[in-house]
């Protein structure tokens, strides 16, 4: 029995310390989307984060600095998306798929340029100052329920985060603005709310978190840079946004969903079960397509409007 | 107090629509150019190196068609599903699974076939391949309204991983790593000149047909109609359901005779390097061409310069390859920025005199 317990716990630890970064990025997008906006460069982003966080890190042992760093990025990055789909109206599908395209190239030229010489410019492979779990006395001891305290201190940080994010949306009059922008932008035009600032706003701070999540991977889960290190995350997060029904309380179920899934994945493997690693590998990309699947049926059975209705549509004053 | 609005044309500007992607290029190289100065290369030493590497002679530059049919393809294939507004995002997945099809067919038919219907079936084989695994995203949006982008993409990491599976584990030819045995060669896709092989005769065919298709017929109508304006597609009678499957079927056919075409004409055995992100230039290259099949054999040889000319500056200059990547992934941003102008021109209201107007 202690067995099982034991092995139950490590289990979660492994799910909380991977569905981090994909929470983080999660609550940045929700809010990203609650003003109309659909990013999908967060691929990009995660990436372009997670090695600026680690270079900076790796040059000034201070992993603070390399979260700073990546929060930034993670800004500039979505900056150009909402200039691009907010000022100039671009389509948001193709936008976000050029901040993924273009961040994904950016991150790999930086990993092989931004090492130090010595290294041929190359930053796989190099150690760096990281985000070690910081283990609670007594709670951390509890069998199970103690993997939530057994963590690094930007997980700590997410379990502040979630309900903060929460009450701001639900309880606060900012957070009401927000989704009257995503719902119906002409009538928050006309209740003298700023579309176009508040839409700038949600979308650089959804890079802000999706740029935190980066940096997460890079100092803290997988500590270290590799090429693809987020190996599809962005995208998975984009279904958990759908998955969490745009409520930032419901972000973390999908992170333990997908960070489940990692756990086993991981357990199954050191295990030597029979079943090939490409297979194992599979599970989280094939997981998604079945949330999708479940989560547009389940909506359009009990007719419920998960989705703000303005998602994806430029918004002009002129327009009629 | 003066403002600067953006007005709808009346149409289309022609102007615009040819000048915005000149200027998007010309920024993308700018702004690469400076991220190698900052980053400590000379930009104008790398990009002589990147030309000469693509172009300088016959022999690089069929290395640059090379790579240019898999994106002449994979655009074409894309720019179908885009025309719809399906963000077929899958092409690299279609790709890969079509490939794999393709010298399944080699592999393992070479015996019980006769040796002149090996090719044409494993063309045929990687086809279907493509067009199934795209049918699923395509069937999975027209029924039952699933969002395609996240589901094209998905499919993408399973399609690589069950390859990964076949060449290191199920198909791996004794004595190698990784990679199955060579085909027979009556297999083999023909090559015309240096390593470019036939591929590039069905890239030109079908950019041609596809262009007919969209001009031409009342098929490319309708599909652009239910791209633009999908209410008014209801009220013309068009089945909507079932012209995304049928489009999004050749649309993901074209892809698997991409992956086809890689591996029965360049390695001539399922290895590792199949999947090296053609499908997603290919969104680059559909969007830059405006969706054009004829402009896009054109963009996607363009492309493919960047490819080629990265792993020059690599192999010269020891900067890294993805520098290409990066180029490419610049141009999209000034295009977005600018397509706007080819809808809308720009006029500053000034409330004390009449408006002026400024072409843009």
């Amino acid at each position: 029995m202690t067995e099982f317990l034991r092995l139950l716990t490590s289990v979660l630890t492994i799910t909380l310390q991977a569905g981090t970064s994909l929470t983080y990025a999660t609550l940045g997008e929700i809010y990203t989307e609650r003003s109309g906006i659909l990013n999908l460069g967060l691929e990009g982003m995660m990436l372009m984060g997670a090695v600026t966080a680690f270079a900076t890190t790796y040059y000034t042992d201070l992993p603070w600095l390399g979260v700073l760093v990546a929060i930034i990025v993670g800004a500039a990055m979505a900056a150009i998306h909402a200039f691009l789909s907010v000022t100039m109206r671009a389509n948001q599908v193709v936008s976000g798929l050029s901040i993924t395209l273009f961040g994904g190239g950016l991150a790999s030229f930086l990993g092989q340029r931004l090492g130090p010489e010595a290294h041929s410019g190359r930053l796989a492979g190099l150690v760096a100052e990281r985000f070690r779990p910081i283990l609670i006395p007594f709670l951390s001891e509890v069998p199970v329920l103690g993997a939530l305290f057994r963590q690094d201190i930007l997980t700590y940080l997410m379990y502040l985060l979630i309900p903060l994010a929460w009450y701001y949306m639900y309880k606060t009059r900012n957070g009401l603005n927000l989704r009257a922008v995503g719902e119906a932008p002409r009538t928050a035009d006309a209740m003298g709310i700023d579309v176009i600032k508040t839409r700038y706003l949600y979308t650089i701070f959804g890079g802000m978190l999706t740029g935190l999540g980066g940096a997460h991977l890079s100092l803290a889960y997988a500590p270290g840079w590799t090429e693809n290190i987020t190996g599809g995350r962005g995208w998975i997060v984009i279904a958990l946004v759908i998955f969490s029904m745009w409520n930032p309380a419901r972000a973390i179920l999908g992170a333990i969903l997908f960070g489940g899934i990692n756990a086993v994945q991981f357990r199954l493997q050191t295990a030597g079960a029979r079943i090939p690693a490409s297979y194992l590998n599979m599970l989280p990309y094939l997981l998604t397509i079945v949330v999708l699947v479940v989560m547009t049926w389940w909506e359009s059975l009990s007719h419920l409007v998960g989705a703000p209705a303005a998602l994806g549509q430029a918004y002009m004053r002129e327009d009629k | 107090m003066r403002r600067i609005v953006f007005e709808k044309r009346e149409s289309m500007s022609r102007r615009a629509s040819t000048l915005v992607p000149i200027i998007s290029l010309l920024a993308s190289l700018l702004l690469g150019g400076l991220l190698l100065a900052i980053s400590g290369a000379n930009p104008f030493v790398t990009y002589y190196e990147m030309f000469r590497g693509a172009f300088g002679t016959w022999n690089r530059f069929t290395e640059t068609l090379v790579k240019a049919i898999p994106l002449m393809l994979t655009g074409l294939s894309v720019a179908i599903a885009f025309k719809m507004r399906f963000w077929n995002i899958g092409a690299e997945g279609q790709l890969t699974l079509g490939g794999v099809a393709a010298a399944g067919v080699a592999l393992f038919w070479a015996q019980s076939l006769p040796g002149w219907t090996l090719l044409p079936l494993a063309l045929l084989a990687g086809c279907v391949a493509g067009a199934l695994w795209a049918g699923i995203p395509a069937v999975l949006k027209a029924y039952l309204s699933v969002d395609e982008t996240l589901t094209t993409l998905m499919l993408n990491y399973v399609a690589i991983l069950y390859s990964e599976h076949l060449y290191y584990v199920a198909w791996r030819a004794p004595g190698y790593n990784s990679g199955t045995a060579t085909f027979t060669e009556a297999a083999w896709l023909p090559r015309i000149t240096g390593r470019v092989h036939a591929g590039i005769y069905l890239a030109i065919i079908l950019a041609v047909v596809l262009w007919f298709v969209f001009k031409r017929t009342r098929w490319g109508f309708e599909l652009q109609i239910i791209g633009e304006n999908p209410t008014a597609a209801r009220y013309l009678g068009i089945n909507i359901a079932q012209n995304v499957v049928l489009a999004i079927l050749l649309s993901g056919a074209i892809s698997g005779l991409a992956g086809a075409t890689e591996v029965l004409g360049l390695a001539r055995r399922l290895q590792q390097g199949l999947s090296v992100g053609y499908g997603y230039t290919a969104i680059i290259v559909a969007w830059m061409a405006q969706l054009n099949p004829l402009a896009i054999i054109g963009v996607a040889i363009l492309m493919a310069s960047l490819l080629v000319g990265g792993d020059q500056i690599q192999m010269r200059m020891g900067l890294p390859a993805a520098m290409g990547l990066v180029l490419q992934g610049l141009i999209l941003i000034p295009m977005l920025a600018g397509m706007i102008f080819m809808e809308y021109r720009l006029r500053i209201i000034d409330p004390h005199t009449t408006g002026m107007e400024v072409e843009a």
